[in-house]
């Protein structure tokens, strides 16, 4: 089974440095790209390889670069930014990456960057990722000595700086258009979209904004084709992913897997089944705001389209498993609880309706449920679902606890109606 | 404990790095949250004297930066201890147990989130997913991860920050 994106890691050791990573067939991309390939025909390959967006959305790459307007449209500057701005609850895939393989990351941005006509671009690392910025600092400057960054690279003309960007905390910033406002040095709220990033982005330039695993796809699909990269997926969307399971699983870890591996093989062969003594009761399938899937769905392929079409999405491919031991209500109040800390408050369903949402949970939780209580949950997943908010956070937070209304009703109407949390008081 | 407000200046070559940072923008104060965290990297917190001044350098008011240093979880406005714990309260760590660590957390420190120890030793936060998932429960102190997280595990790490 090929791993392109995981190939250099080995556990436990450093990541390969300048001298190594080239003779693993690093920096062949980029020689690739800059000597015999236009920036057209870059992007025309991502775009046929069909890889969509890996931070949680899956939009197709290609069609979102594409709207970049043409450099005679609108001159320079332009960038490409790259989100690692990782902090969707139960992923840790990017970390992975950034701390395993740097030298892939900086050649993706080149690469990515050469597809757009981009001659700045900033890598946006949650400030947490210490290990991650510090790496990527490392590889950037060995970057620049060898001539992959700055000036005329590879004598080819193109242009390019790189510089790394740290943050300190606050999950907004992963929103696209907040994390364009958070570079700028501005209160960190996401943009009314349109205009998009790709007409008017960072400073107001055309701008396109990547998740790592995203882009580290790009430098691959460069060397290998498109073709190659569709067929490494099992179902209709192409490539590997790297999926990652927490909670009480045998395994818990990250692996890099063909596109549509199914959930049932991820937890019982990947993640060693659930730990003895624990049954399983709910996954949910891509980080904290998508919605919860059950045992009938061990089946379903872990790709864009088959999980959708389960009643959820792939998100980050992250699996947060939940056992049998442990309080659904108390998750999903848990899970509002960080989407009610996390609202920038910009707009009003959002900073005052997750509060809310979390307030009747933690009452349920506590014993303190009331008749109508559910309902008035329910009307909130209408309230704050798509199109009341600027953003996406408000209807990522009610996936999980719209899905998690169905899948957990009897346990929320035992709590309201017996007044106390059963898992509690065992 | 110190806050040193009676000297809150900014050291010159805090004033010359900051000023290195600034270049890589078009804009100086896209710099602004860099420039907060290595001025507490030193100092630990942000005093409102050397806010004051980095907002001066970034071509900033003093309020707009306040508005930016407040919305930030990892940048101090208050004082803090020598050592911040911050402490994962996200799904992942819940489902393992994190509400048992806080409770042990509680007890040894005798302080909850968002208090200091009375010798200055700990500051207490709770934090977003650090992306520690497959070790969790998980915490970092001082910028160090720690994962697979039990009360002797967490005594352990406690004991090691003098």
């Amino acid at each position: 089974m090929e791993r392109p994106l995981t190939s250099n890691i080995l556990p436990g050791e450093p990541p390969l440095d300048l001298a190594a990573y080239e003779r693993a067939g690093g920096y062949a991309a980029v020689r690739k790209a800059l000597k015999s390939l236009s920036p057209e025909e870059v992007a025309r390959e991502v775009t046929e390889s069909k890889l969509r967006g890996r931070g949680g959305a899956g939009f197709p790459t290609g069609k979102k670069w594409s709207f970049v307007p043409s450099v005679k449209a609108v001159p320079a500057p332009r960038y490409l930014v790259v989100n690692a701005d990782e902090m969707e609850p139960g992923t840790f895939k990017d970390r992975l990456l950034l701390e395993g393989d740097p030298h892939q990351m900086i050649e993706a941005v080149i690469v990515s960057a050469y597809a757009i006509s981009a001659s700045a671009a900033y890598i946006f690392v949650r400030g947490e990722y210490r290990l991650a910025s510090e790496r990527l600092e490392r590889a950037a400057s060995e970057a620049r000595e060898r001539g992959y960054l700055g000036h005329d690279i590879l004598g080819s003309g193109f242009d390019l700086d790189l510089h790394i960007h740290t943050s300190a905390g606050r999950y907004i910033c992963g929103e696209e258009t907040a994390l364009l406002t958070a570079l700028e040095g501005q209160r960190p709220i996401p943009r009314a979209k349109p205009p998009y990033p790709q007409a008017s982005g960072l400073w107001g330039r055309p701008t396109v904004v990547n998740n790592v695993e995203t882009l580290c796809n790009v430098p691959h699909i460069v060397n290998r084709g498109a073709q190659w990269f569709r067929d490494l997926g099992r179902g209709e969307d192409g490539g590997t992913k790297i999926y990652g399971a927490s909670g009480r699983v045998s395994r818990p870890g990250a692996w890099e897997l063909p596109m549509g591996t199914p959930l049932r093989e991820l937890i019982e062969e990947h993640a060693g089944g659930m730990r003895p003594g624990f049954g399983l009761r709910a996954v949910l399938p891509g980080g904290a705001s998508t919605g919860f899937l059950t045992a009938e769905h061990l089946d379903v392929p872990m790709d864009f389209g088959s999980v959708e079409k389960a009643g959820s999405r792939l998100g980050t491919g992250a699996l947060i498993v939940l056992d049998d031991h442990v309080c659904p209500v108390g998750m999903l109040r848990n899970l509002e609880h960080f989407f009610a800390q996390e609202s920038c408050g910009w707009c009003t369903p959002c900073r005052d309706g997750l509060p809310w949402t979390e307030r009747l949970l933690a009452a349920i939780e506590a014993g303190d449920g009331r008749e109508g209580d559910l309902e008035v949950l329910e009307a909130h997943t209408r309230f704050l679902g798509p199109g009341h908010t600027y953003c996406a956070h408000a209807p990522g937070a009610m996936a999980p606890l719209q899905s998690g209304l169905k899948c957990f009703r009897t346990d929320l109407e035992r709590h309201i109606r017996e007044k106390s949390c059963p898992y509690r008081s065992q | 404990m110190s806050t040193g407000e009676g000297n809150d200046k900014l050291l010159p070559e805090e004033v010359a790095a900051i000023r290195e940072l600034a270049k890589r923008y078009p804009d100086p104060r896209a710099a602004c949250v860099e420039a907060l965290k290595l001025v507490q990297s030193r100092h630990r917190w942000i005093s409102d004297g050397r806010l004051g001044e980095v907002a001066a350098l970034l071509g900033m008011t003093a309020d707009e930066l306040d508005g930016i240093a407040t919305f930030y979880n990892l940048i101090f406005r208050r004082p803090v201890g020598r050592h911040v714990v911050l402490l994962c309260d996200s799904v992942s760590c819940w489902v393992m147990g994190q509400e048992r660590l806080l409770e042990h957390l509680r007890r040894r420190l005798g302080i909850g989130f968002g208090g200091t120890t009375p010798d200055g030793r700990f500051t207490l936060l709770p934090t977003v997913c650090l992306g520690f998932c497959d070790r969790a429960p998980a915490m970092m102190v001082d910028e160090e991860q720690h994962g697979d997280l039990d009360p002797q595990r967490l005594d352990a790490v406690l004991q090691s920050c003098r």
